[in-house]
């Protein structure tokens, strides 16, 4: 396996230099995988369209990624290597991801680094001069790469500056405020996309020789997460709608250290970098007497003595603790919540505690490392987190699942290609922390810049025909469908829909599912989708700005997607990293697998109009990984 | 607590704007101040009127795409915070509250709140990277870099790109938002080989975009939500004017 990769790369079909400047390939989202996909396809030559829905290629949310990304340098000389990264990630991921797709992105892993720093991309360094990594999100090597509590943005405007370069070059153009609302085939191949122009209205047809999707996750579909307020599935639902498979749409990712939420005004979540918890203790009272009456403020939290306190992870898995992966930390927040242990005023949030930190290694320290954390948490919360301790409960912020791409990232839809969050391959039910940045810029760096060459390379050097029907057939489609939504003059506002959405995905098919729960959440989802198309009221018209109109299309989406969930985690009737059936649980509570019925990855085929979609399943093999229960005890 | 707006209002680039008034009742301290926002703008739906527009996105405080001037202040009254990161508990039950969008003639409104900011998008596409294709780079930590100067590059690299200093100044100048760049580079060894002919590039796009020019007030530090320091505009100044004086390069 090691050397698959580089036996692939060989016998890809390449494109004569001079040839590339005859292909253009769409480039649709500018996060980490979008960016770095469109300025490293430029500098080989290639024509590229890019676009975004945001007024700056700078602004897509990959920017706000906190913790770090993973690399397998072992600068720190402490034992890693590809090898280890590629089987911490295949069983973070609770052995539901590709063996090989996931050894590649190991291997590139180092590749990335070295791009970046070449950027100027500042990372932290040691005095020396020399990069400084930490531990990450249960891993037990430091092979994390940071720029303080700002990675995300750091990576991102490198990727950016790159993409700049191109901009500048002119063999990228680039298309701010543009969102894509259909895919174009032609004889079954992607060949082109039809956008909406947010400041004109003006809707327009864009052909090229492969669309690469680069659209992020669909967590907006819980209304709150931690996603940006303008993340959206359009893209992916239309391209889904038009071929491509969409895979693992019940894997979604439940983070366990986000701000918990204060009333029925909030509009999203606020995560704190999981790099906390390698600092922070959690815990919350041994007793649901004692929480009651915090709770009550009878009693303060300095009132709780030490005994009183259960720090319930380092109790339970004393070799990780408090680094526990993501979904084991999540659950058992709920837990404790579910039992009445929980804090804060509403009950639902447990303590991340840096008092010992604190007294350890001083307040200077724990600012150097986590200051901008801290003072985004006192902004929010109006407490002071050096005084004490954090509150925090799990919310929705990544989506493992996406749209189903082979090896090359290609999907069901010849030419139509998947990156980053946007496609399913990688982290398979679970992501482990500081791998959504690695996989964006590996999928957008050092994977799709070689095996879109494959394809283009048997295409032949013919422009694609801009006349040809199929561009006028889905354009009118879509401007028919911005006037449907456009003459919807109910009652109901979007947003109460959009909520309604969220309470039934959190409530059925969140941190735990179970059969009769989701049965009924697939009803209520179809009266939902009913009511929206009856009651919702959409202002303004298409010719202007109308953020009316984008939220409509989007949600009109997601009510779709969402059903789609329920029908995925309804047929996976195993529990495997963030897809929790209380049906599939070991004695323990923990998380408890099916392999040998459920060793496969779900491939959903559109069928029409309210047609149930039918499932393909591509079967997992484990080569090199022994698959055993995960264990962080 | 009970407020009164006063909004910008202005369908497009094309038409006259003007001041309307509303009032957010009901309004929570606990609530950021777009919250606030979206509750007047459920309202507005339900009554059949146009909702107001405004910016935004990440809600973090770090995508640096929401604006708004509050009160006579870019991102509202409150120091080292975006719009999005204002909460409520900083205004006062019965409090008037102005909300204008930026005012500068390089940001051209779109509608209502938001404004075009590409003019920044053309000044970081004039020079603000390091000219390396993907691939062929050498080793990370085959670039040792010194950690108080890797700290440096990392205060100018925070900028977030959001035009609160361009909004803020008398003379509409975008020399905070530039220098941050800039700066970043010029300490940098990666920055090193094109170091001087990166500051005149973007200093002339800068210039065609009709920024003004700094006259020193400091507003923009004040205003600047991530804390970009002036001492960017004094380094950005020297590159500059050693790049004119001893090393003037052709501008590719």
């Amino acid at each position: 396996m090691a050397e698959k990769w580089s036996k692939h790369k060989f016998n890809l079909k390449l494109v004569n230099p001079a040839n590339k400047r005859k292909y253009t390939i769409i480039v649709v989202g500018t996060g980490l995988a979008g960016s770095s996909a469109a300025a490293s396809l430029a500098e080989l030559g290639y024509n590229v369209k890019a676009f975004c829905y945001q007024d700056s290629p700078r602004r897509a949310h990959s920017i706000a990624a906190q913790g770090g990304i993973n690399a397998a340098k072992n600068y720190q000389n402490d034992g890693d290597s590809v090898y280890r990264l590629f089987y911490d990630t295949v069983k973070g991921g609770d052995y539901r991801s590709r063996e090989a797709n996931v050894h590649r992105l190991a291997e590139v892993s180092v590749n990335i680094i070295d791009q970046c720093v070449a950027q100027g991309v500042p990372f932290a360094r040691e005095y020396g001069g020399l990069l400084d990594n930490r531990s990450f999100g249960g891993a037990q090597v430091s092979r994390t790469f940071y720029a303080r509590g700002q990675t995300g943005q750091q990576l991102l405007l490198g990727a950016y500056s790159a993409l700049n370069r191109q901009i500048h070059k002119g063999t990228v153009k680039m298309y701010n405020r543009h969102e894509m609302l259909d895919l174009v085939t032609i004889d079954g191949h992607a060949r082109g996309i039809i956008t909406r122009d947010m400041v004109t209205g003006a809707i327009e047809s864009h052909e090229g020789h492969a669309v690469l999707l680069c659209t992020g996750g669909y967590g907006n579909v819980f209304f709150l997460s931690t996603n940006a307020m303008g993340c959206n599935v359009t893209a992916a639902w239309r391209a889904h709608k038009r071929g491509a498979f969409f895979a693992n749409p019940c894997y979604t990712q439940i983070h366990p250290t986000c701000i918990p939420v204060t009333g029925d005004h909030q509009s999203k979540l606020t995560l704190m970098s999981e790099s906390l918890r390698n600092d922070g203790r959690v815990w919350v009272p041994k007793t649901v007497e004692l929480s009651q009456k915090l709770r009550k403020g009878e009693i303060k939290i300095a009132d709780i003595k030490e005994e009183d306190r259960d720090y319930y992870l380092e109790r339970k898995y004393p070799s990780f603790g408090n680094l526990v992966p993501r979904d084991v930390a999540s659950r058992n927040a709920k837990e404790v919540v579910d039992e009445g242990r929980g804090v804060g005023a509403s009950g639902v949030a447990v303590f991340l505690d840096f008092e010992d930190a604190i007294k350890r290694l001083g307040e200077d320290a724990v600012r150097a490392k986590y200051g901008n954390l801290f003072d985004m948490y006192y902004q929010i919360t109006d407490e002071n987190p050096y005084k004490q301790p954090m509150r925090i409960y799990p919310a929705v912020h990544y989506t493992m699942g996406g749209v189903w791409v082979d090896y090359n990232l290609m999907t069901t839809v010849p030419g139509l290609y998947a990156l980053g969050e946007c496609n399913f391959s990688d982290h398979g039910a679970n992501r482990l922390g500081a791998s959504a940045l690695m996989q964006g810029l590996a999928d957008g760096y050092f994977v799709i810049p070689y095996t879109v060459g494959d394809y283009l390379a048997g295409l032949g050097f013919a422009p694609v025909d801009k006349n040809h029907p199929s561009f006028e057939k889905t354009r009118k489609e879509v401007e028919e469908r911005v006037q449907r939504l456009l003459s919807l003059k109910g009652t109901k506002t979007v947003d109460d829909i959009h909520k309604k959405l969220g309470h039934i995905m959190w409530e059925y098919c969140g941190m735990a599912r179970n059969e009769a729960g989701l049965i009924k959440a697939k009803g209520l989802i179809r009266e939902l989708r009913q009511e929206f198309w009856d009651d919702v009221t959409v202002l303004g018209e298409n010719e202007e700005m109308n953020q009316s109109l984008e939220k409509a299309g989007r949600v009109a989406d997601f009510l779709e997607l969402g059903e789609l969930m329920v029908d995925d985690a309804l047929n996976r009737r195993e529990s495997c990293g963030g897809h929790f059936r209380e049906e599939s649980q070991t004695e323990e509570g923990e998380a408890k697998r099916d392999d040998e019925n459920f060793s496969y990855v779900s491939a959903w085929e559109y069928q029409g109009t309210d047609q149930p979609e039918v499932l393909h399943k591509e079967p997992l093999e484990f080569e090199y990984v022994k698959l055993t229960q995960r264990s962080y005890k | 607590m009970n407020l009164t707006l006063k909004v910008w209002r202005q369908k497009n680039n094309n038409t006259r704007g003007k001041f309307v008034t509303y009032q957010a009742n009901g309004i929570s301290p606990d609530m950021s101040f777009l919250e606030m926002l979206d509750v007047v703008n459920e309202e507005l739906v339900r009554k059949g009127d146009d909702p107001i527009h405004f910016d935004h996105d990440c809600r973090e405080g770090i995508c640096g795409m929401c604006s708004l001037y509050i009160n006579g202040r870019p991102h509202g009254p409150k120091q080292l915070t975006t719009t999005c990161q204002l909460h409520m508990r900083s205004f006062h039950d019965g409090q008037t509250i102005v909300i204008e969008p930026w005012r500068a003639s390089a940001f051209p409104v779109i509608k209502d709140l938001a404004v075009d900011r590409t003019a920044f998008d053309r000044i970081q596409q004039a020079g603000g990277y390091v000219n390396i294709n993907t691939g062929g780079v050498p080793d990370a930590n085959g670039i040792p870099i010194p950690k108080v100067v890797a700290d440096e590059a990392f205060e100018s690299a925070t900028c977030i790109g959001c035009g609160a200093c361009v909004a803020a100044c008398k003379n509409s100048s975008a020399m905070l938002f530039v220098s941050a760049k800039i700066s970043q580079y010029a300490l940098l060894p990666q920055g090193q080989t094109e170091r001087y002919s990166r500051a005149q590039a973007m200093v002339d796009q800068m210039d065609a975009e009709g920024f003004g020019s700094c006259t020193n007030t400091g507003a923009c530090e004040a205003e600047c939500p991530v804390g970009i320091k002036l001492t960017n505009i004094a380094r950005m100044n020297r590159e500059y004017l050693t790049a004119k004086l001893f090393k003037e390069e052709e501008v590719h």
